[in-house]
């Protein structure tokens, strides 16, 4: 597909001190997720409504022949989208065989974090329902809110 | 069993399942046709195979079976014993019991424990020759085949091969037979084949050889393999070079005399001959080069990877679609022709996946000879069987399900629907009863009919039954005529056989049948004629991955709707349009039909209303009622998608399709719908 990214997730990096992480954009806050987790980084395509789904799921994309769920953040943390269209972009995760997309209002970067730079979550938000956060990373003035997909997705439940 | 063992392990069970069916097969033949050498050769060929594979895996039982089985075959074979019925039987016994043993490998016994002593004492019993005679194994096949003089004689010639063999002798080159045995034990036949192709090409050409360079390289030959050679080598040297081969051993060679081979024209006699002379004349004006049996070529592919094949074709169709509208845009006359091309290449790529997921129905259809014959005897009746149109291909998916249907239909047909001889002696019928197997492709469905001559459905008899489990009552039985009755064979509880048999008494009624078929997309019919017979007609999709569906718009939005649910599409005016009880209604040739609007049941926003719509008139169960939609696209074919895990269970949706400009669009379920 046309400017995707496409990420190979067999090369495993995670070393014990390191990993290795997507940052993206949603509304003014940073977010990360585990490079793992992701299958490929897409521009927006066309999105299906699917009625009488949750709410906070878009609708569907086709990704190759694929039929994948789009879940919208914005709605799900309360965040206003960025004006600019431009720069969303599709964050399509793959676990085991549940696939499903996100709609991030840019992709910034893929960056090592030390484990040392993550702060456990109970101590940033309390009361917010961090169960899909896995804690907050401090890279030089950035903060960035790495979260857990899978949980996020409700694949895994606590 | 040996760890070094287990991944030929997969090889052994694939391979021994073919060796079995067509032991199976081959055997049904046998006891139709005691006469028949071909399939006794096979049979022959198949328990040997079998044996030489189980001993090299280690599994002893099924060598020792095997090998009393080959003994009884090649006493058949030498005509010192003749086919008879008992003969037959205890050969099935022996099937049966491999069977067995090779299902429990395949469940991952290390040793299929079965004893085995019964078996082999009555194939002891049925030799009447003292026992140690036969030699056991490669040996005694080879000896039997090297009896045959003139061993050459197993090539037959063409002209053109005679030309070759001219031109070469002139070029001082000798021509040379070759007769080269492979070890017994030998793992990796086509291998050992291949490195005597090798070596001897190095110095010369092969010609011909037999089994037909192709089988050879996919294993297929038994012990040994035949080669005509050209080479300016000395015999000796040949000899040596072939027996540095391991497991390789130059069994015989000799020159070959042109004036004495065999010409293509000349039908040969030989005794092994018959079986492969009918297949050539089967396959039709196929030159002889291939005088091993031809055996159509397959690949295993696992369904995932067609259906991932199938997506990818979609999606280079969906790019097609948009590079049609750049094409359309630029107006660049190259561009368009080249667009056209790839149209064309596409379309039949499509066409092309579509069919590779189909099977013929051979698969299925295979197993129910010996299913009928053993049924026939077990309820001491007579039956021929016939098989029609078995290579009508279905898609996998349908292939995979419709067996027990079917095994429930013929079961039925042999218990209920064929009369015991006596009685059909007294009716004037032939003392043997029919059953017929059919299929065929009809339009884009596949209609399979089980039908029998027996004694046909009796109305009263149903009615009467039915009345007597409750399922209906007296008044109501008496005013059912036949179709009613035959509506009542397919409800749950139903079973017409007065007395539980063990056949098809096992409170597993037609209803189990229906529903498996409906659960198919199918339909099935039922016809008889009391004392003529029945004749249950099943008619099924072509596929279930695609469907035809009506294409639907309503606001921005685009839908498929199955065409098995709409039953027609109409246009009405606003005025047409009445409130019964808080329910919107219109009539529809008298009757009053309920309307629901789409936009309301998908949670889309209320917009004005137009003076004239169109309604999609939608079966559910029993009733209909009328869908309010904004336009009607057409119909299509579509392919059906899951919308995966996250999404499961939406009342009303029942997947989704990628549509032909790359969108998804989503498949109404009517059922759940509202």
């Amino acid at each position: 597909m046309d400017e995707s990214t496409q990420i190979n997730q067999k090369r495993s990096y995670e070393l014990e001190e390191q990993i290795q992480v997507v940052a993206f954009q949603l509304g003014q806050e940073e977010y990360a997720v585990n490079i793992l987790d992701v299958l490929e980084i897409n521009r927006l395509l066309n999105i299906t409504r699917v009625p009488r789904a949750d709410v906070n799921i878009d609708g569907v994309i086709n990704l190759r022949g694929n039929i994948i769920p789009i879940i919208n953040l914005h709605r799900r943390f309360d965040l206003e989208a960025l004006e600019d269209d431009d720069e969303q972009r599709i964050i399509v995760f793959q676990f085991d065989e549940v696939k499903a997309g996100i709609i991030v209002d840019r992709v910034s970067e893929v960056l090592y974090l030390n484990r040392s730079q993550i702060e456990a979550s109970e101590r940033v938000y309390s009361a917010m329902d961090s169960n899909f956060i896995e804690g907050i990373a401090k890279v030089d003035d950035r903060l960035l809110i790495l979260l857990n997909v899978k949980r996020l997705l409700g694949i895994e439940s606590l | 069993m040996k760890m070094d063992m287990s991944q030929y392990l997969d090889i052994f069970l694939e391979e021994s399942k073919e060796h079995l069916h067509s032991l199976n097969e081959k055997l049904l033949i046998l006891e139709k046709d005691p006469q028949d050498t071909a399939a006794l050769n096979e049979i022959f060929r198949a328990a040997h195979t079998l044996k030489g594979m189980s001993s090299t895996m280690g599994f002893d039982d099924v060598a020792d079976l095997t090998h009393h089985m080959e003994n009884v075959l090649s006493d058949l074979k030498q005509g010192e014993l003749a086919v008879s019925t008992d003969v037959v039987d205890i050969l099935f016994a022996c099937f049966d019991r491999l069977q067995m043993m090779i299902d429990q490998i395949e469940k991952g016994s290390s040793s299929p424990s079965s004893d085995n002593a019964d078996l082999i004492q009555a194939l002891e019993a049925i030799k009447d020759r003292p026992a140690g005679e036969p030699l056991p194994g490669i040996e005694a096949e080879l000896l039997e085949k090297s009896r045959d003089d003139g061993e050459q004689a197993s090539f037959i010639f063409n002209e053109y091969d005679i030309t070759v063999m001219k031109e070469a002798i002139s070029r001082a080159f000798q021509v040379y037979y070759l007769k080269v045995a492979v070890h017994p034990d030998c793992l990796m036949k086509s291998v050992r084949a291949f490195m005597v192709f090798k070596i001897l090409e190095e110095e010369g050409e092969i010609i011909k050889s037999n089994p037909s360079a192709q089988d050879l390289d996919e294993g297929k030959f038994e012990g040994y393999f035949e080669l005509v050679y050209l080479t300016r080598l000395a015999q000796e040297e040949i000899t040596t070079r072939v027996n540095s081969i391991s497991e390789i051993e130059l069994e015989a060679i000799q020159e070959i005399n042109l004036e004495h081979v065999n010409r293509e024209q000349d039908s040969v006699g030989r005794q092994e001959q018959p079986d492969e002379k009918e297949e050539v004349q089967a396959s039709g004006p196929v030159p002889d080069e291939g005088k091993a049996r031809k055996v159509k070529q397959t690949v295993r592919v696992d369904i995932e990877r067609l259906d991932n094949l199938m997506n990818l074709v979609g999606e280079l169709v969906m790019h097609k679609g948009r590079l049609e509208q750049i094409g359309q845009t630029r107006q660049v006359t190259d561009l368009n022709e080249t667009i056209e091309q790839i149209d064309r290449i596409t379309t039949d790529l499509q066409s092309v996946v579509m069919k590779v997921r189909m099977v013929p129905i051979e698969q299925v259809f295979n197993r129910f000879p010996r299913m009928v014959r053993d049924l026939a005897k077990e309820l001491n009746k007579e039956v021929d069987f016939y098989i029609e149109g078995k290579e009508t291909e279905l898609d996998r998916t349908v292939i995979d399900e419709i067996g027990d249907p079917l095994v429930h239909l013929l079961r039925n047909s042999l218990d209920h629907g064929i009369e015991p001889a006596e009685e059909r002696i007294k009716q004037g019928k032939p003392a043997v009863g029919t059953v017929m197997l059919r299929a065929r492709h009809e339009g884009n469905n596949v209609y399979i009919e089980v039908e029998d001559d027996g004694a046909g459905l009796n109305a009263e008899n149903i009615l009467a039954k039915a009345v007597d489990k409750g399922l209906i009552d007296a008044k109501e039985a008496k005013q059912m005529g036949m179709e009613e009755a035959v509506d009542l064979l397919f409800s749950p509880g139903f079973s017409t056989s007065s007395t539980i048999t063990d056949v098809s008494g096992r409170g597993v009624g037609l209803d189990v049948v229906k529903t498996k078929i409906e659960s198919l997309n199918g339909e099935i019919f039922v016809d008889s004629t009391p004392g003529r017979g029945t004749r249950f007609r099943i008619k099924l999709p072509l596929t279930l991955a695609i469907i035809q569906a009506l294409m639907i718009g309503i606001q921005d939005e685009v839908y498929a709707i199955p065409l098995s649910s709409v039953d027609e599409t109409t246009m009405i005016q606003k005025s047409d349009i009445k409130m019964v009880q808080n329910q919107e209604v219109m009539m529809l040739r008298g009757n009053v039909l309920p309307i629901f609007r789409l936009a309301q049941l998908l949670e889309l926003p209320e917009t004005e209303q137009k003076d004239e719509m169109y309604i999609v008139v939608v079966r559910k169960g029993e009733r209909q009622i009328g869908l309010m939609v904004d336009t009607l696209i057409g119909q299509q074919e579509i392919v059906i998608k899951s919308l995966g895990k996250l999404l499961t269970g939406i009342p009303g949706i029942a997947g989704a399709i990628v549509a032909g400009d790359g969108n998804v669009r989503l498949i109404l379920d009517i059922t759940t719908l509202f």
